[in-house]
């Protein structure tokens, strides 16, 4: 399996760049992994690792906390179905209950094409649009049993382009410009903020 | 109740299909808080702050300026962290703001930083919200190049990066502390408070104060009018506006900016121009008021205002402002088994009351929905409510480091006092209906 690619190297060193201690890049790096692969690989972890400058167990340790790192192939989509109150007032279990039959899989398994894996996760935060799911963490809001359908068939197809495979979050990276970066504060640093101290000197 | 006069002041761009964009920010004021508050001394800033009496929209309700004032005087650096962490269930309100207008909460933390003195702030957003990140990295990028962020902002000696980072599914981040554990590359576990309160001991073990994001993004309003104006809204104890979801069993569900203290549970849940009454014209049998944390509430509190202190004298919090509507029609047993649920699988496993106590209070639940209840359940599911909050009281004592196994007692204790014959008949039913040896295995709500 794969280590991150040099283009992708490259923008975990500038990730990391950003942050006083290299180990806070370690969810965005597994983030990237993620959207390289489409789930965190072994030697991904190990690599991430290295530039770090940890162990691959405290990689490891850190990941498996999360639910949204995989560590096995997934679904090119990953289905969020929320059962959580408000979705569950609303319909979401008989939802989810319909996408198995639909997909005949159950939640955490994928289907035999690899297209598609379901889950039954909490409260995503649409709550009014309930019920409501994800596909990649894109939103679907009040969705009914005949509108599941024809996303699949959609999804399946092809036609849904505006969804990227998993592994992929925003499409859009935040990138400092080097003219315009204030620079990082390590905890180190113990000076006085200049703006601060520059308004007291006017006020004595 | 008069609605009309109360300004919107933090949804006002909703309407604009382009408010997550710098031009529409600055079209409709947007940076203009931050011009003048950089021609003002940092100290200034923060009193408008303090004097607008701005209550924290997270969760528990605490003053901003109160909390901006609790870093310890001369210990450098100081950071602000931004939780955009938003998974209370119920709650929806920070995703909007943060896919609506991104540009708004990031002068928010200008503000806050320029205020506290941060040189360097982290906006950390919920890892499922990929549009939330994409709009607020596509708005950092933007304001970088307008000179907004950055070294020497407008020209002046103020000078903070902030820094786009996300998560990966787990709702304790939510608290502050595992916030802070995330952010450090570690399992997002809850840090015990003392000795380890952020704003003394937090990020890298510094000073950092953790904002909300509809907190931060009233700042820009607030310094523009200031806070005397901010202040002369809503109620004595609940200033300004505030952001309630209204999800549930209610005829037009939605996220509604009211003013804080004022406006009524009966209001939003029942006056056309907000939820507009509860589907098919059914009786109302509860409703949650702020999250699922909350201790529910019933046709007899309808008339309380959405205010803080009420609230919380009344038993219940306003929380997250998170308003869940149950229906007549509701199974008490399976409502308070799915907000049970939701705590058994994200507790996250450091203490023992908690990790022991919501996967056993899960399971009690679950066996009594499926027909294998025992007389003695009942008993049992307020002892392990005990044991994780002694006395199960309100405001709940704990036994453990975070809220979160609280949390899990609040639907027990609720459902129980009110729907008591309703889990007993479940019980009751199964002992008739019991066969020695079940012939498949329950039906189980699955787990991913």
């Amino acid at each position: 399996m794969s280590r991150l690619t040099a283009e992708n190297t490259e923008l975990a060193l500038e990730i990391i760049g950003r942050y006083p201690r290299p180990k806070s890049a370690l969810i965005p790096l597994l983030h990237l992994a993620q959207e390289q692969d489409g789930h965190v690989t072994d030697d991904a972890m190990s690599h991430i690792a290295e530039l770090i400058g940890v162990s691959a167990a405290e990689v490891l340790g850190t990941a498996s906390f999360y639910e949204m790192f995989k560590f096995e192939p997934v679904g090119r989509y990953m289905v969020n179905i929320c059962t959580n109150i408000s979705c569950q007032l609303m319909g979401g279990e008989e939802l989810l209950e319909h996408a198995e039959a639909t997909l005949g899989i159950r939640p955490g398994q994928t289907t035999a094409d690899g297209l598609f894996t379901i889950e039954d996760v909490e409260c995503i935060a649409a709550c009014t649009e309930a019920p409501c799911l994800q596909v990649n963490y894109r939103y679907f809001h009040r969705i009914t049993n005949a509108e599941f359908d024809q996303l699949v068939d959609e999804l399946r197809s092809g036609a849904r382009t505006d969804i990227p495979p998993h592994g992929t979050l925003a499409t859009v990276r935040q990138r400092i410009p080097a003219d315009r970066r204030a620079g990082v504060v390590t905890p180190e640093n113990t000076a006085h903020p200049v703006w601060l101290a520059s308004s007291q000197e006017a006020q004595s | 109740m008069s609605t009309t006069d109360v300004p919107r002041i933090i949804t006002s761009r909703f309407e604009f299909d382009d408010s997550h964009t710098l031009a529409r920010y600055e079209a409709t004021g947007g940076y203009e808080a931050l011009r003048k508050a950089i021609s003002m001394a940092p100290a200034a800033v923060a009193d408008e702050v303090k004097s607008a009496s701005l209550l924290g929209r997270g969760g528990a309700g605490f003053p901003a300026g109160v909390k901006w004032g609790l870093a310890p005087a001369e210990v450098w650096p100081r950071y602000l962290v931004v939780n955009g962490d938003e998974s209370e269930p119920g709650t929806y309100k920070d995703r909007l703001l943060m896919e609506r207008d991104p540009h708004q909460l990031i002068e928010g933390v200008l503000l806050a930083c320029y205020a506290i003195g941060c040189g360097q702030a982290f906006l950390y957003v919920r890892g499922e919200m990929a549009l939330a990140q994409e709009r607020i990295a596509a708005a950092l990028n933007d304001a970088y190049a307008a000179g907004y962020i950055g070294r020497n902002i407008l020209g002046s000696e103020f000078s903070v990066d902030i820094v786009l980072s996300w998560g990966a599914g787990a709702y304790i981040v939510g608290e502050e502390t595992a916030l802070i554990e995330s952010l450090e590359g570690n399992r997002g576990m809850p840090r015990l408070k003392p000795p380890f309160f952020p704003a003394a001991k937090g990020l890298y073990m510094q000073p950092t104060i953790v904002n909300n994001v509809e907190t931060l993004s009233n700042l820009p309003w607030i310094v523009r009018n200031g806070g005397e104006a901010f202040a002369a809204l809503g109620a004595e104890t609940s200033r300004g506006t505030r952001m309630f979801a209204v999800s549930g069993h209610v005829k037009n569900p939605g996220v509604f900016e009211v003013e804080y203290g004022v406006t009524t549970f009966r209001d939003l849940i029942f006056s056309p121009e907000y939820a507009g009454g509860i589907r098919d014209d059914n009786a109302i049998k509860a409703f949650i008021p702020g999250g699922a944390s909350a201790p529910w509430f019933f046709e007899e509190h309808l008339d309380l205002p959405l205010e803080k202190v009420t609230i919380d004298r009344a038993g219940s919090m306003l929380g997250s402002g998170a308003i869940v509507v149950m229906d007549e029609t509701t199974d008490a047993v399976k409502a308070c088994l799915r907000v049970v649920r939701f705590f058994a699988r994200e507790s996250c496993g450091k203490c023992t009351p908690c990790r022991e106590g919501t996967t056993w209070l899960e399971k009690i639940l679950q066996r009594i929905l499926d027909g294998y209840g025992r007389p003695s359940d009942l008993a049992l599911l307020l002892d392990v409510c005990d044991n994780i909050s002694p006395g199960i009281a309100w405001p709940p004592k704990q036994t453990t480091i975070c809220p979160l196994g609280p949390s899990a007692v609040s639907p027990i204790s609720s459902a129980l006092e009110r729907f008591r014959p309703e889990f007993e008949a479940r019980i009751t039913q199964a002992e008739q209906t019991r066969i020695s040896v079940p012939v498949a295995f329950p039906k189980a709500v699955t787990h991913a």
